[in-house]
């Protein structure tokens, strides 16, 4: 499985991207894109809404299961990546690539306090 | 303990994953469950289906296995004059709930086949030999976990099977749909089934266990892509064909499960479940369902409002082949072809028109 080590990770397998500019882009891994198969529905949420931690704010659909994305951390969706609407299979196809959602968090740290790579490599080789 | 095939070894090499399915560690795709769902519809995919069990029913004179499955059986057997010839029936309780479906093969009077699910097997075989026991005691019961399974379905699968086993050519060229003929091949004797589960062409191949890896290689240098569970789901689910444990149990009748037409009460023939369906006054339909709104996909058990009252889903899953939701439903005996009922999708309720099943046969999209 592909673990990027750039990246920061959740145990509900999504990954976190620092932008740069005060947001963070969140997808799901490529672990979990496998373990779903074929996605066929995303539902990503509207900018300009707020989230609370744990909060489901995102739904990716495979032919088999539906399955919740979670906000990793309290803030502001910045933007939902629209153009998975019409190809959510673009996830299958590269799950780094193929991001959900845009955050901003209210607290900007807290992206350290995620799992790293080798850290989420240990997650999924329990799994 | 869970049950494996013995062509588990072949599928963990090709990098399957898998899955529990009716106790038996099973392939669910080997990389794109679509992919494989399209490879059957446009040309030639195989299943192992060896978790089904096949149960052969040997008997003469006063155990005779027709007269025996003329009462176990809710569709009669006497519609199997021709050796070989297939029938798709209901094994019913005497409240008329279905304890499974199956297909039985006629093969001679002393002799049919059976072929049951993976999951119901064992209550299949206790259930029949507790009815053997009082209306055939010398018939001899015989599961055959000798054998493998395996389906080889889409347009050019009959095709690809004659190249990878030449010796099947002759006998099966001319063989109809739902007849089986045994063929002596280099994979020893094969029972060839014109039969499947995906709505398209195709054979079901009944291997000895020790031949069955050997086959399948050979089926697959011919080009016919493995595939798994999943696709067999969504190819089964557009054809309209009912997944037992899902779309029909022991706790409803044929009638509210869509399969009235397996059920034969016009013979003189009495049989388990006969008296309840003949008293049986059906509330509810097996109906077929296409998500009109974006929004989300059909699954089981979500639930479903119409005019007539509630229903539920039964099964449901994103067509490959229409690139749309779809399912089946029980809704209120009142509900008709072309209504247009809401089903809750999460927190939402979506629209979704009622069609007649099949979806999708032999390539063809059938509902608009």
């Amino acid at each position: 499985m592909n673990v990027p080590k750039e990246l920061r990770y959740t145990e509900s397998h999504e990954w976190i991207r620092e932008d740069g500019d005060g947001s963070v882009t969140i997808g799901i891994t490529d672990h979990a894109q496998s373990a779903l198969g074929d996605l066929v529905y995303v539902e990503l949420p509207k900018a300009g809404r707020k989230v609370a931690v744990g909060e489901a704010c995102a739904v990716v659909e495979s032919v088999k299961a539906a399955s919740d994305v979670y906000a990793p951390m309290a803030g502001e969706i910045v933007a939902g990546n629209d153009a998975l609407a019409g190809r959510p299979e673009a996830v299958n196809e590269n799950a780094y690539e193929a991001w959900l959602f845009k955050l901003r968090p209210s607290d900007a740290g807290a992206i350290a306090t995620f799992l790293d790579a080798a850290a989420y490599e240990r997650v999924i080789a329990e799994a | 303990m869970q049950k494996i095939t013995p062509l588990h070894a072949v599928h963990r090499q090709a990098g399957a994953r898998m899955v529990d399915f009716g106790g038996f560690h099973m392939p669910v795709h080997y990389g794109s469950q679509v992919d494989e769902h399209h490879a059957v519809r446009r040309d030639a995919g195989m299943f192992d289906v060896s978790h089904m069990r096949i149960v052969d029913l040997h008997g003469s004179a006063a155990n005779a296995p027709r007269a025996f499955l003329r009462h176990a059986l809710a569709n009669n057997v006497d519609k199997l004059s021709v050796p070989g010839k297939a029938l798709y029936s209901c094994l019913l309780r005497e409240d008329a709930g279905v304890l499974d479906d199956l297909i039985v093969y006629f093969l001679r009077e002393d002799f049919f086949r059976l072929v049951v699910n993976a999951a119901t097997a064992d209550d299949d075989i206790a259930w029949l030999s507790t009815l053997a026991a009082e209306r055939a005691p010398g018939l001899r019961i015989a599961p055959r976990t000798d054998l493998a399974m395996i389906a080889v379905q889409g347009p050019n699968a009959r095709d690809k099977v004659w190249r990878a086993i030449p010796e099947s050519a002759a006998a099966t060229s001319a063989l109809k749909p739902f007849n089986a003929v045994t063929v002596a091949t280099g994979f020893g004797e094969l029972f060839i089934a014109r039969t499947g589960y995906t709505g398209e062409d195709g054979f079901e191949l009944v291997v000895p266990a020790q031949e069955a890896e050997a086959a399948w290689r050979a089926l697959e240098a011919q080009g016919i892509a493995p595939c798994g569970l999943g696709a067999r789901d969504t190819l089964r689910l557009e054809a309209g064909m009912n997944l037992y444990g899902q779309d029909m149990d022991r706790f409803v009748n044929p009638l509210e499960s869509g399969l009235a037409w397996t059920v034969d009460l016009v013979a003189e023939r009495d049989f388990v479940g006969k008296a309840a369906l003949v008293a049986a006054k059906p509330e509810r339909q097996l109906v077929g369902v296409v998500l009109q709104d974006a929004g989300g996909v059909l699954r089981a058990h979500q639930r479903i409002h119409t005019g007539q009252g509630e229903g539920e889903m039964t099964s449901g899953t994103f067509s490959p082949t229409m690139k749309r939701s779809i399912g089946l439903a029980r809704v209120p005996i009142g509900v008709r072809i072309g209504d247009v009922v809401h089903v809750e999708v999460r927190d939402r309720r979506l629209a979704a028109r009622v069609v007649k099943p099949p979806f999708v046969r032999q390539g063809k999209v059938l509902v608009d």
